[in-house]
């Protein structure tokens, strides 16, 4: 099956949203990103996890006088990301069309392209495509945010965009160099990733390059301490727009780094491995503390999102198979935890006036048990439960750091009881205690339940069976980080446990 | 007596059928002006836009008729090459829709329409001369024959005091740029003792010296390149670019913005490219200077500016900051790169002039941001197009700017210049500030409601046709950019760059 037809399905049934008129232009998004999720489906059934390379390859030239290629395909690392994006935007988007929107057509234009752009950067295998998709995917949320956001909304998306953009544009220059550089030996000019593989770019160059995409990729999650645009646009985007943003859009990030930056550039990769491990390190305490001192609840689940991608990217640069594993086990949980938890705030925000402090909710529990229910067992999940999927996702990304960086991996331990703190905090504190001052007790709807049961189903069914993702990864994860881990220590891979812990202070 | 020197003077052969393009637009601009003489105000009207019309169509048609030549002509004073005959296309284009823009403005009644269409071919014929100058004389007689036509245009506005004083200032300071670039062509050729490009460059490495090692040469190249950089408003010589920009009338300040950028780079380029070649080494960390100036003075000075041709104005200087990343590595992968981002640029800033052009006639609030207020939900046709040429000029995938500076970065890292490629990020970032602001003008007002209640939307086909053919040409070529690069192609090739 042909990938192209899945990336720009969505962006068509958007742009036909856009014509019909305003009382369907929801559904035809729906339909849309249904029909997307279905054809997800079959291609992830129909992967094979046994065979080596990229799978429903689409392969064509794009721009033939730089040697762009529109080259698509699909491997262990980016499968279950590409279902994973479509089941959750299908969610967040019928999430959206059971509630009332100012110029609906539009607002379902942007949000269908968004999932297409998202799509695209998953699938993309040319350097320039990745950035195109990358960028692009931030058009549509710069105008969902600016246009149906709350208060502070025009500033706060600039902002966003600002930051992100100036990450975005370093990729794009490193990215070019990559190519242009790798191609001053007289080979043709490519910006495919795997013909990439083959050039040997010196380290000094290497190592800016890798500092061009780092800043991209950071930015985007975000991380401590390039995570400025954060709080204000969580605050004000709208949160059907925010949980695919939160949940989604940052592995896109996370998936950067494994799809490109250390296979390609492994030199540079060892060279800034302990940068990258503090700034994950910092990332993971910094947005635990913050989220337990935080009061609105999108920011709570900001920070935590913080948190959570210290650990995904700690797994990553422990430039180790198990840790690599880890981490993309960690963002199929991380987004399919994440989509929940900001409906759910719509929700509770609805039955508190719109409200969303902490200070001003409590005690809908009683009242409404399958609520309460469904953010009890998103929460658990969060705080990664023994028996949860997250629990194993992090257990591998700690045992990954463990075999190479002994202190980083202790400090990180204190991030996970951290995390129990502010998931409770935040549960309890809407769900038990008194029945807040604004709130009005409410059991979830039926649409509304429709859209979040199923999605809790999903994290039961990750935390029985977390295998089929970890399945997928085990390959392509491994050859991912192995040649970064021969420049980590060209000896011995087996001594470098040992010789490294010596090594750090 | 004056028959016997007649015969004694030898002048030159002349390839007419190369040379046509031009004729023709002179030709066309003394028609113009006779059509004009004619009574009647329907006569005014209709046939003077469209005998200009005609003239620039005859002129395409001769330019593509020349499509492919490469030789020069007049004794080496004009090239018809690649590089000349896209330009040619390129202005055309502009003069085109110049005309279309200027149907319905007051300036053309002012004026006189046949006086401001006449001078409106007459600086078309100095930059397809410009362009086309591989002679100091020349180049000079081109800027001048495009110069001092637009001094007169930008003040054609004449009950209108702002149109009045932009006319002066563009006439002193651009008479400023002209007398350097003048002095500085005489040292050049004091030096050298040729006014050939190729009959200096020979000089230079026949002498066997370099530029730094003879004054007369330095100083020459450098007030050159000064008088060049006050055409192409290149930082620090840039300060009259705001307030012409936005006193002349806005058909003429969109014509300047891209016809006039477009020719003074095209010079630019067939100088350092063709003359001064060799030594390259000397000058460019001195372009490359100019150029992380401009683009950091360009976008900085664009964020403060409330008025929407003030803003078109400072970016149209940081555009060219990134215009002349490709004229520092002096590679035919730069000249392209250039050459390409000029016919973007210019596709992308009609876009954008036109809607500017639309809203002027449509409110009361001339071209200030508050014309702009709310035009996403009242008047889509045009927001969309704004939409496109802000995010294009912003470099946003998708769109032809992108493509374009993907050339220059790609260019600018293929010269060891990767560090102008980083500063071309940072500046587009930058650039992002005061683009978006016009769009989260249209698109997200403060207050529901708040927007200027003086619309008068009355017709103007012709003007919202063109915002919409510019914009949609922004996202084709973003998406399927093979067609420029046609256009391009060879261009490097044809005046000698490997």
């Amino acid at each position: 099956m042909s990938l192209s037809i899945i990336i720009w399905l969505p962006a068509v049934a958007g742009a036909l949203s856009l014509l019909a008129p305003r009382a369907v232009a929801g559904r035809l998004a729906v339909v849309g990103a249904l029909a997307t999720l279905v054809l997800a489906v079959i291609l992830l059934v129909g992967f094979d996890n046994s065979a080596p390379g990229l799978q429903n390859v689409t392969d064509q030239n794009w721009i033939s006088a730089l040697g762009i290629h529109y080259k698509l395909g699909i491997d262990g690392l980016n499968v279950w990301l590409l279902t994973t994006t479509a089941m959750l935007f299908f969610a967040a988007i019928l999430f959206a069309s059971f509630r009332e929107w100012e110029r609906p057509n539009l607002f379902f234009f942007f949000f269908a392209v968004a999932e297409s752009a998202v799509l695209g950067a998953f699938c993309a295998q040319d350097l320039i495509l990745f950035v195109v998709f990358f960028d692009l995917m931030l058009i549509p949320f710069y105008f969902i945010t600016g246009m149906w956001g709350g208060e502070g909304r025009v500033q706060a998306t600039t902002k966003m965009v600002i930051y992100t953009l100036i990450g975005s544009l370093l990729m794009l220059v490193a990215a070019v160099a990559t190519g242009v550089i790798a191609a001053e030996g007289g080979q043709p000019l490519t910006f495919a990733i795997s013909g990439l593989q083959q050039a040997g770019l010196s380290t000094g160059t290497q190592e800016w390059i890798f500092l061009g995409f780092a800043a991209a990729f950071l930015v985007k999650m975000p991380l401590f301490p390039l995570h400025g645009w954060m709080p204000d646009a969580y605050r004000t985007m709208p949160l059907p727009a925010l949980a695919v943003f939160s949940g989604i859009l940052s592995k896109v990030a996370a998936y950067g780094f494994l799809r490109i930056v250390i296979p390609l550039f492994p030199d540079g990769a060892a060279h800034f491995q302990e940068l990258l491990l503090l700034i994950a390190l910092a990332s993971i305490i910094y947005g635990s503390v913050m989220a337990f001192t935080q009061t609105n609840l999108r920011l709570i689940f900001g920070f935590s999102s913080v948190a959570q991608l210290g650990f995904i990217v700690l797994g990553i640069f422990a430039l180790s198979p198990r840790g690599a594993e880890g981490a993309l086990l960690q963002m199929v949980n991380h987004a399919v935890i994440t989509v929940p938890v900001f409906l759910i705030i719509a929700l509770l925000a609805a039955r508190s006036r719109g409200s969303e402090d902490i200070r001003e909710m409590g005690g809908l529990a009683f009242r409404a048990p399958l609520l309460a229910a469904l953010f009890l067992i998103v929460s658990l999940a969060t705080l990664a439960m023994p028996g949860s999927s997250n629990f194993i996702g992090e257990f591998y990304i700690l045992l990954g750091v463990f075999e190479s960086k002994t202190v980083i991996a202790i400090i990180a331990f204190s991030g996970v009881a951290m995390a129990a703190v502010y998931a409770l905090r935040a549960y309890i504190s809407t769900m038990h205690n008194r029945v807040g001052a604004q709130a009005t007790p409410r059991e979830i709807g039926l649409q509304d339940a429709l859209v979040l049961v199923p999605l809790v189903l999903v994290i039961l069914a990750l935390a029985i069976y977390p295998q089929a993702p970890l399945k997928a990864a085990q390959g392509p994860a491994a050859r991912s980080v192995a040649k970064a881990r021969l420049a980590l220590d060209p000896l011995d891979q087996r001594a470098s446990t040992q010789k490294i812990s010596q090594v750090t202070p | 007596m004056i028959a016997a020197a007649a015969t004694s003077i030898k002048a030159p052969y002349i390839d007419w059928a190369a040379f046509s393009p031009i004729v023709a637009l002179i030709c066309g601009a003394v028609i113009v002006l006779l059509i004009g003489l004619l009574p009647g105000r329907r006569v005014r009207e209709q046939i003077v836009p469209g005998a200009t019309v005609l003239t620039l169509l005859a002129t395409l048609g001769l330019t593509i008729w020349q499509w492919g030549e490469n030789t020069s002509i007049i004794s080496g004073a004009l090239a018809v090459d690649r590089l000349s005959l896209v330009l040619n296309v390129v202005f055309v284009a502009t003069g085109l829709v110049t005309v279309v823009m200027s149907l319905r403005e007051r300036a053309t009644v002012q004026a006189g329409q046949g006086e401001y269409y006449t001078l409106l071919l007459a600086s078309l014929a100095g930059m397809a001369v410009l362009v086309a100058a591989q002679n100091l004389v020349t180049l000079f007689v081109g800027i001048e024959l495009l110069s001092i036509p637009l001094y007169v245009l930008c003040a054609s506005e004449l009950q209108r005091e702002k149109s009045l004083e932009a006319g002066l200032k563009y006439l002193v300071i651009g008479s400023v740029g002209s007398a350097t670039l003048l002095f500085g062509l005489s040292f050049i050729y004091g030096a050298t003792g040729s006014t050939d490009f190729s009959g200096i460059a020979a000089a230079l490495s026949s002498k066997g010296e370099t530029i730094a090692s003879n004054p007369l040469m330095l100083t020459g190249l450098g007030m050159a390149v000064v008088g060049l950089g006050f055409k192409a408003a290149i930082a620090p010589f840039h300060q009259w670019t705001p307030d012409v920009y936005e006193g002349a009338p806005s058909p003429i300040t969109s014509f300047m913005s891209v016809a006039t950028k477009a020719a003074a780079f095209g010079i630019f380029l067939r100088f350092m490219d063709v003359a001064v070649i060799d030594e390259a080494l000397t000058w460019q960390p001195l372009l490359a200077a100019l150029a992380a100036i401009t683009i950091v003075v360009g976008n900085v000075g664009a964020l403060a500016q409330t008025s929407v041709k003030r803003i078109l104005a400072w970016s149209s200087v940081a555009q060219g900051g990134y215009l002349l990343v490709g004229i520092v590595v002096s590679s035919a992968a730069g000249l392209e790169a250039t050459l390409y981002y000029l016919v973007v640029y210019v596709v992308m800033n009609l876009a954008a002039f036109s809607v500017v052009v639309a809203r002027e006639r449509e409110t009361t609030h001339g071209d200030s941001l508050s014309a702009f207020a709310g035009l996403g939900s009242k008047r889509p046709i045009l927001a969309v197009p704004m939409t496109i040429a802000m995010l294009s000029l912003a470099g946003i995938p998708a769109t032809a700017g992108f493509i374009g500076k993907l050339n220059l970065i790609g260019a600018s890292v293929d010269g060891d210049y990767a560090w102008l490629g980083v500063l071309i990020a940072i500046g587009s970032a930058i650039s992002l500030a005061y683009y978006l602001r016009i769009v989260a003008v249209m698109w997200m007002p403060d207050r529901r409601g708040d927007s200027p209640e003086t619309d008068r939307p009355h017709g103007q086909p012709e003007i919202i046709g063109l915002a919409i053919i510019c914009s949609a040409a922004t996202i084709f070529f973003g998406i399927i950019p093979s067609p420029i690069y046609d256009l391009v192609r060879g261009a490097g090739e044809s005046i000698g760059l490997l």
